[in-house]
């Protein structure tokens, strides 16, 4: 392996680990899309309250993955945005909403009233939820583009990537993304609950608590039932893989992927095992209340381990439905060696960033 | 592509309004972070509760204000790869880095520390949470600095190479990206420019107080560290904006002329102060560009070559590629009819070169190659078809930069003032007259701030990267209206959160939060 090739394979690792940090994080979302339900309107102070001091941590892993892909994959970035607008349009929506309503809703004067903001925060936590699920999708079930990068000389129309003119509805409607985008969902719904549970441990709250605890079951055993529809649909789907320049349409890539990584299968195994474990202990066990970190964690590891099913052994990331060629890969969409290593020394400060993170974490429980 | 001219237009549209709405909330942020950090640190030190009540009143204004700042800054970041992806590709890996550096060192440290500034006074101890306050704002400018090194690299492109296998931009120095004397001089120019705003937006709010015989104590308070920063931030912006002029007068010298709505340049250029443009005049025609105009005998020259004989091309003077020398002779630039003959040589080549990696031919692909890189610094000329589509919006970025010039001296005049009669002459403070200027100066501050990003953006048009790529060839295949749908949906969400935004600053401000400030201790 050559320095390119390492470093493409290290950024890959490390926008799974910020796409795993931001699955982790949409327990925040999880939680918005259950404030109208009206077995939670008594507590719907407390929760707001219990993920408002959050929210900003979510959206800043969601712009910081954004960044990250740009820079480290830019025909990704270039392809999937300028393509799927109206995908990606409608996250970016769902996150407008998000941002403002948790600072304008309680506040005098805010124009809209607060049962509108919570609404705006419902549609950021259930829509926002499903539409990221289908962006990550795709990334398995493909997308429908071409690339040719020799457009660019053509003055009438030099756009190297063309999208279906649809851009971006037909992957909303596409059953197999939506399976995916459901399942995030109900993840981070599950997840949410497991926070509630794990915060709420005042006098006051332990009514809430139980409540929440109840419903880790139901939205849990949901989420398992989606995900293994997903995995399911995942390892029978053909992939494409890339060899020496020509790419091809390859049955059971995933299902490959898994049986020839051994390391990614173990890190996907603990991290189903670990989710389970965190939905069960909270459910069995009045006392537990660390569910959220299990399964939390768990949940980063299935993401992770996902991401590299999806880029490593010659495995095209995101698959184009109606030209194979213009498929890509993280060799043939990333940036050159010289941004990479720049990027690469930039990276460096993560664990202390994590650290920061971790520490201010722990000072504001 | 249908109607290509229709989609540039209404993405440049939508782009421009994220723009707009997002640096509506930006300076306020970056500036008004730095003066709660300020009262705070005078709180920390005195322990007066009355400098509590001060930082937690101005605080909870910045709160509602950095929310919707942070909604509109992650649209910017998208559009890039929704409605300009062909910019995307061809410069992603330039432009990408200093995106995901901002992410990395600014955003983390504001989202975190913001968190503990907001919601920590009762769960940290008050070094720690001065602490935080100070990193959100430091946080806040590191962030302004990633963006603005990426603004002005598509002002300034350096650091870069072609690479014709990949039919892209690579990046080959980053320090050169990083550390460009127009970012700097744009972070400083930008950051400052924030503190004035935050510094007027105090001292406005104040004056208001003082008007409504509310709050004195606390409104004098505010005013002498909103004035003192806004002042401080005036004196940096004065020296950045001419060290900024020098810049634009060497890298782009179009936007120059455009903003001083010069044709022919001259040495000794004088400086138009104050003039009405006439709407006769064309670049085709020799009508006088000014119906009336005031005037500084040599002004432009000192302030674009810091020399009063200094010669400043116009807009005539550019296109034909004309120069004057110190010594006064007539040297022959490059023309921009050459400059797009030179272009179509590069796109040429860049075909020729793609045939010739196709074929395997690599003699042919070396002289293609070397064609390519003699004619690639005028790139993008090679997508316009005439000299004059290389010609910024005269009028608009003309008046924008007088707008900006004019009320930025009267607001100088302004802040110097109250920041003065703060801490020397309280009693001025008592001319109703005056107070009523330092509440008309926050739209005016706005209306300043927002005419400075026009002229910078505005000037620089038709290029979205200087000579290398124009907008035309920067955009995504998507149809005009899609772009027309997603902008006036975004414009209608924008507008109703503005409106939110500002109806509660509105209800903080007038319900008076500090009804118990008296009885605090000092």
């Amino acid at each position: 392996m050559d320095s390119l090739e390492c470093l493409q394979i290290y950024w890959w690792l490390l926008i799974a680990v910020l796409g795993a940090a931001l699955v982790f994080m949409l327990f925040v979302q999880g939680g918005q899309s259950m404030l109208l339900c009206k077995r939670n309107a008594p507590y719907r102070p407390l929760m707001i309250e219990i993920l408002g001091h959050k929210w900003e941590l979510t959206f800043t892993t969601l712009v910081v993955f954004g960044g990250a892909f740009f820079a480290s994959f830019p025909l990704f970035y270039s392809t999937s945005f300028g393509g799927a607008y109206w995908l990606w349009m409608l996250i970016l929506f769902s996150f407008i909403l998000q941002a403002v309503s948790y600072e304008f809703r309680s506040k005098p004067g805010n124009l809209l009233g607060e049962r509108t903001y919570d609404v705006f925060l419902f549609i950021n936590g259930s829509v926002g939820c499903v539409l990221l699920g289908v962006a990550v999708g795709m990334m398995f079930f493909g997308g429908e583009f071409t690339v040719a990068k020799g457009n660019i000389l053509d003055g009438s129309a030099p756009v190297i990537s063309q999208w279906s003119s649809t851009h971006g509805l037909e992957a909303i409607f596409c059953w197999k993304n939506l399976i995916f985008g459901f399942a995030v969902l109900f993840l981070a719904r599950t997840m949410a609950l497991l926070y509630f549970v794990n915060c709420a441990h005042g006098k006051d709250e332990k009514k809430f608590a139980s409540s929440q605890r109840g419903a880790v079951l139901v939205n849990g055993a949901i989420f398992v039932v989606l995900f293994l529809a997903f995995l399911f649909v995942l390892l029978t789907s053909q992939g494409v893989e890339a060899v020496d320049g020509s790419y091809c349409q390859v049955e059971y890539k995933y299902l490959d992927n898994f049986l020839s990584m051994w390391w990614v299968t173990m890190v996907f195994l603990l991290g189903v095992i670990a989710v389970l474990w965190g939905i069960l202990s909270t459910v069995l066990s009045d006392k537990s209340r660390n569910g959220i970190w299990w399964a939390g964690i768990g949940a980063a590891a299935v993401v992770v381990s996902l991401f590299c099913v999806a880029g490593y052994n010659g495995t095209a990331y995101y698959p184009s439905l109606i030209d194979v060629n213009s498929s890509l890969t993280i060799h043939n969409s990333s940036s050159s060696l010289f941004t990479l290593r720049v990027m690469t020394w930039v990276s460096i400060v993560t664990p202390f960033v994590l650290g920061y993170i971790a520490y201010v974490w722990k000072k504001m429980r | 592509m249908e109607d290509l001219t229709g989609l540039v237009d209404w993405s440049r549209a939508q782009f421009a309004l994220t723009a707009m709405f997002h640096w509506l909330f930006v300076p306020l942020t970056l500036g008004l972070s730095v003066i709660v950090a300020i009262m705070e640190t005078i709180y920390y030190r005195t322990r007066s509760q009355k400098w509590l009540a001060i930082t937690k009143f101005w605080m909870l204004l910045f709160a509602v204000n950095f929310a919707i700042g942070v909604a509109t800054g992650i649209i910017l970041e998208f559009e890039f790869g929704s409605n300009w992806s062909n910019y995307s590709w061809f410069v992603g890996d330039i432009f990408g880095a200093p995106l995901a550096i901002e992410g990395l060192l600014a955003f983390f440290l504001e989202a975190t520390f913001g968190a503990v500034m907001f919601f920590g006074w009762k769960k940290v101890s008050p070094k720690f949470h001065l602490t935080a306050t100070w990193l959100t704002a430091i946080g806040a400018s590191i962030s302004a600095l990633w963006i603005l090194v990426a603004n002005a690299w598509m002002q300034y492109p350096v650091g870069m190479e072609f690479d014709p296998a990949q039919m892209r931009n690579v990046m080959d120095d980053f320090t050169a990206v990083a550390l460009s004397p127009v970012a700097i001089h744009k972070f400083i120019h930008s950051v400052s420019s924030g503190w004035i705003l935050a510094g007027v937006f105090v001292t406005g709010v104040s004056c208001w107080f003082l008007l409504k015989k509310r709050n004195r104590d606390m409104a004098i308070r505010s005013i002498k560290v909103g004035a003192s920063v806004g002042l401080a931030g005036m004196l940096l912006t004065l020296w950045s904006g001419d060290s900024s002029a020098v810049d634009v007068a060497r890298v782009q010298p179009m936007k120059l002329a455009a903003m001083e709505g010069l044709y022919n340049g001259s040495c000794g250029q004088e400086l138009v102060g104050l003039a009405l443009l006439n709407p006769d005049k064309t670049l085709q025609n020799d009508e006088n560009p000014y119906l009336f105009d005031i005037s500084i005998p040599k002004g432009l020259s000192l302030l674009a070559t810091h020399s009063t004989d200094g010669f400043v091309p116009g807009i005539n003077d550019l296109i034909n590629g004309i120069e004057i020398t110190p010594e006064g002779d007539t040297i022959h630039t490059t023309s921009y009819a050459e400059r797009i003959t030179m272009g179509k040589t590069a796109h040429e080549a860049l075909r020729a070169y793609g045939e010739a990696q196709s074929a395997g031919d690599e003699a042919a692909m070396a002289v293609a190659s070397q064609t390519l890189k003699d004619n690639y610094q005028y790139f993008g000329y090679g997508y316009l078809e005439s000299p004059y589509d290389a010609v910024p919006p005269v009028g608009l970025t003309f008046y924008a930069f007088r707008l900006m010039v004019i009320i930025g001296g009267f607001l100088l005049l302004v802040i110097a003032v109250m920041a003065f009669a703060a801490m020397r002459r309280q009693n001025w403070l008592a001319n109703k007259w005056l107070l009523w200027i330092g509440v008309i100066s926050i739209p005016l501050v706005w209306v300043c701030s927002q005419a400075g990003w026009v002229t910078a953006e505005v000037g620089r048009q038709p290029w979205i990267i200087q000579d290398i790529m124009p907008v035309q060839a920067a955009i995504s295949a998507v149809s005009t209206s899609t772009v027309m749908i997603s902008f006036w949906a975004f414009a209608v969400v924008f507008t109703v959160f503005l409106a939110a935004e500002i109806c509660i600053m509105l209800k903080q401000i007038s319900r008076g939060s500090l009804t118990d400030y008296d009885s605090l201790s000092d």
